[in-house]
This record gives C-alpha cells, structure tokens and sequence, in this order.
C-alpha cells in the first residue's frame, strides 16, 4: 500500500492506495465521484476521460499513484457552483447529444480540454477529437451537433 | 481494478533506474507513459511484480534541435512532439507520425521512448526510427551506449535493450537539401493500430536521382521491418513520381506477415504496397518541389 495525495476539483484527497488502483477507481472508490464512467477498463472507449494537470487522459490508463501530487478535474467540476451547465454540457443538452448517457462524462471532458486548446476548429478538427470516445446509442451525429454547437459558442463568447 | 498486484518504484533519476531495474531482476519493468503496457496489464497478457515509474524523473522529457540532428528524450511526450514547431522543420517525418498515434488523450500520456521500447510491429515511432536512421541512446550500470534503430528491434515486442538497460533519449539525424517525408496509415477505425502503413523519407539530388531514401513498414512483420531491398534498388535511381511499382517491390519479399481478424497475410501485402506506394507519391512530390 502506498499514501497519495491527489487534488480533485480543488479538494485534497489522501488515501492508501494498492499501486494496482487505477486512478478511475480512485475517483469513484475513494473521492466517491461516479461521474466518471469506466466502460472498457484498457484505454478504447474513453468513458473514464479526466483532465490531469488540465490534459485529457484516460483514467483507466493511470494508476492513482502516478497521479500523487497532480490536480485532477472530473466532470463534476463542469458545471458552476450554482449547477449551471458548462458550454459543453449546455451544448449536448440542446443538441441532443447523448441518449443514456454512459458514455457523456468522457465526451464532455475530452471536448472541454479540446476546445480550449483549439478555440478555431474545422469540422474535421472535431471528428478527430471526438474519435477517442465510443458511444453506442446516438450514431454520432448528435454528439458532432453538440460539438460544433459549443464551438460556436466559443467563437462568440 | 483489474492488474495483477505489483510494488510500485518511483525512482528520482535514470541512474537509480537502472541500478533498481538491475537489483529487482527479470520481475521488473519500466512503466513509462503506461499506455500500452497498462492494457496489457488490465487484460492480463503480462504482469510484473515491479514496476518501475520513470515518469518522475527529471530531465528525461525534452527537444534538442542541432543543426546536424534533433535530440528528443525518451520521456517526452507525444502530444508535446506533435506541437513543436522547430521539430517539425527539422524532422518532419517525426512530427507527421505523431497524430496518427491512438488519440490525443493516448498521446497526452504516451511517450517517446515508451513506444520504442514497447517495439510493437504495427506503432509508428519505430518505422519513423528506422526510416530516419535513428540513434537510440540507452543506459546501464555498465554505462551509456548508442545503438542504430536498425540492430534496436529484435522480433516482437523484442528489442537490444538488457533487463537492466533504459531508453534514454534519441537521435534523429537531419535530411536537408531536396527532400519529402510521408507517412500514410490503413486502419479501419481512426487511432486503431494500422492494419498497414509505411513511412518514407527521400532525397534527390541536383538531378532527380535517388540521392539516399527510407522506407519502413508498419503492421507488415513481427518487428518492424524496413524495405531495405527496394531502397537499395531505388538510390541512385531516377524514379517515377507514382509510387505503384515501388509499393509493390517494397512488399515483394516481405516473410511473416501477419494474418489476423483485419484480413490474411495477402490482403495486408496489398495494402502494405498501396500505402507505400501513396507515400513515396507525397515524399517524392514534396522533395521534387523542394
């Protein structure tokens, strides 16, 4: 057993570890945040998607003591402390682009670290992105809908 | 939670690396990026009773730009070699690997010397090792040594590196003068592995001729594998912008391809010759331009 410390959501959080926990099941185990979803558990689906020290990883790649010392966002952390949506997650809501949902936390995290980093996207651009996360109800369309919507809001924010 | 258990090590430097890698014995592996080994982990197609974190330590991450090579450390990230923009003047077939690797959240972990060491037949930054000739830079208790990509990979998922040996940092030679860099991929699914790729580095000179060229292959052996045949046959040579015949004489005499669920060992020769043939068509078009 090992103590790590991790930063999740501005919140310190130490506990003793197995160096076999992944960090995904040390966010929803320990810090009981089940926003992340763990479809696949070896890196294909990326519903597990979190932000580490701001860049999207895959949360069932990592182990939790690798991430000792590190900040981590979950999609908890989207939405303001008054519940209002993220741009993100607005844009799925009114795009339609989830259906039962498994799959969204990952989507909505890998589109938020994208979109900062690439405010000025093509169509192209988003389809790259967004072809980390699997979802197996919406066919896609929806969740390209939304992705182009939060872009648009991007451009006019 | 879905590994075996294992003791986790977080060594400080590359020194205290190797001396743990040389105390711990056959048990032990180095976990660098973590993005290919912890699948195999989870699926339980290997387990280790160490691992040895190398993403700790200092000064294992970083690009160097001479002017006669590009020096990039083993640690470094993909997504981190993707953005440079001096790396990609002066490297470019490095740089245009890069984003057919997995996804962006995969390259965010994934490193450099990860890929290399983990040596599948099918990544890309082995065929871009052996395409450029590559130097790969290790270290031991023994000390440090030098190996050419082309004695680096040694069958599958196999290379020269001792039990006790760590990647360190790597060597890409500059091509200047004419020169075209390509890299074309086949993968059902953007980011899967390739059922067959190529990577082509060319130079011509004054007058057209082949003045040196790489052509390494992806997916099509159990290491990976350059085309040295149809190199030797093309330098020196003026050769047709359309790459067809050269494709099909890189594959030509390939033993062991793979046969897998994607297709038999024939239909990944035809497209193994196809994506070689479309590359050399977009290194050559570049080089004769330049």
């Amino acid at each position: 057993m090992r103590e790590v410390a991790v930063q999740v959501n501005g919140r310190r959080r130490e506990a003793m570890v197995e160096p076999r926990l992944t960090l995904a099941d040390f966010i929803r185990h320990q810090c009981g945040l089940t926003g992340t979803h763990l479809g696949c558990e070896h890196g294909v689906c990326g519903a597990c998607t979190v932000l580490v020290d701001g860049a999207a990883v895959r949360a069932c790649l990592m182990f939790a003591v690798q991430a000792d010392g590190r900040e981590v966002t979950t999609v908890e952390a989207l939405a303001g402390p008054d519940g209002a949506l993220s741009v993100v997650q607005e844009a799925f809501r009114d795009a339609h682009g989830l259906q039962c949902g498994f799959c969204t936390p990952g989507f909505v995290i890998s589109l938020t670290a994208f979109l900062r980093d690439h405010p000025d996207p093509t169509d192209d651009d988003l389809r790259s992105a967004l072809s980390g996360n699997l979802c197996r109800c919406t066919g896609y369309q929806g969740i390209l809908n939304a992705a182009r919507l939060a872009a648009n809001a991007g451009r006019n924010a | 939670m879905k590994p075996a258990a294992f003791d986790y090590h977080a060594p400080s430097s590359a020194e205290e690396t190797v001396a743990l890698l040389a105390e711990l014995g056959e048990g032990a592996k180095i976990l660098a990026g973590g993005q290919s080994l912890i699948p195999m982990l989870a699926l339980r197609l290997a387990a280790f009773d160490h691992l040895v974190d190398i993403g700790r330590i200092a000064g294992l991450a970083g690009i160097e730009v001479a002017a006669d090579a590009v020096t990039v450390g083993a640690g470094t990230i993909q997504v981190r070699i993707e953005a440079d923009a001096e790396l990609a003047a002066a490297v470019p077939l490095l740089s245009r690997a890069t984003p057919w690797i997995g996804h962006f959240q995969i390259r965010n972990r994934g490193t450099l010397g990860g890929s290399l060491a983990h040596a599948d037949p099918a990544a890309e930054y082995p065929a871009v090792a052996l395409a450029m000739d590559a130097e790969l830079e290790t270290l031991s208790p023994r000390g440090r040594r030098r190996i050419a990509a082309a004695d680096f990979f040694t069958g599958f998922w196999s290379t020269a590196l001792e039990g006790d040996e760590m990647l360190v940092s790597v060597r890409f030679p500059r091509w200047t003068g004419r020169c075209g860099f390509a890299v074309r991929e086949f993968a059902r699914r953007h980011g899967d592995f390739a059922v067959a790729g190529a990577a082509v580095a060319v130079g011509l000179d004054a007058d057209d001729r082949v003045e040196r060229c790489g052509i390494a292959l992806i997916g099509m052996g159990s290491a990976p594998v350059r085309a040295s045949r149809a190199e030797a046959v093309l330098t020196g040579e003026k050769t047709p912008l359309d790459g067809a015949e050269i494709g099909a004489m890189a594959v030509a005499h390939l033993d062991g391809i793979p046969s897998d669920t994607h297709g038999p060992a024939e239909y990944r020769r035809q497209v193994g010759a196809a994506m070689v043939a479309r590359a050399w068509t977009d290194a050559m078009s570049e080089a004769v331009n330049a």
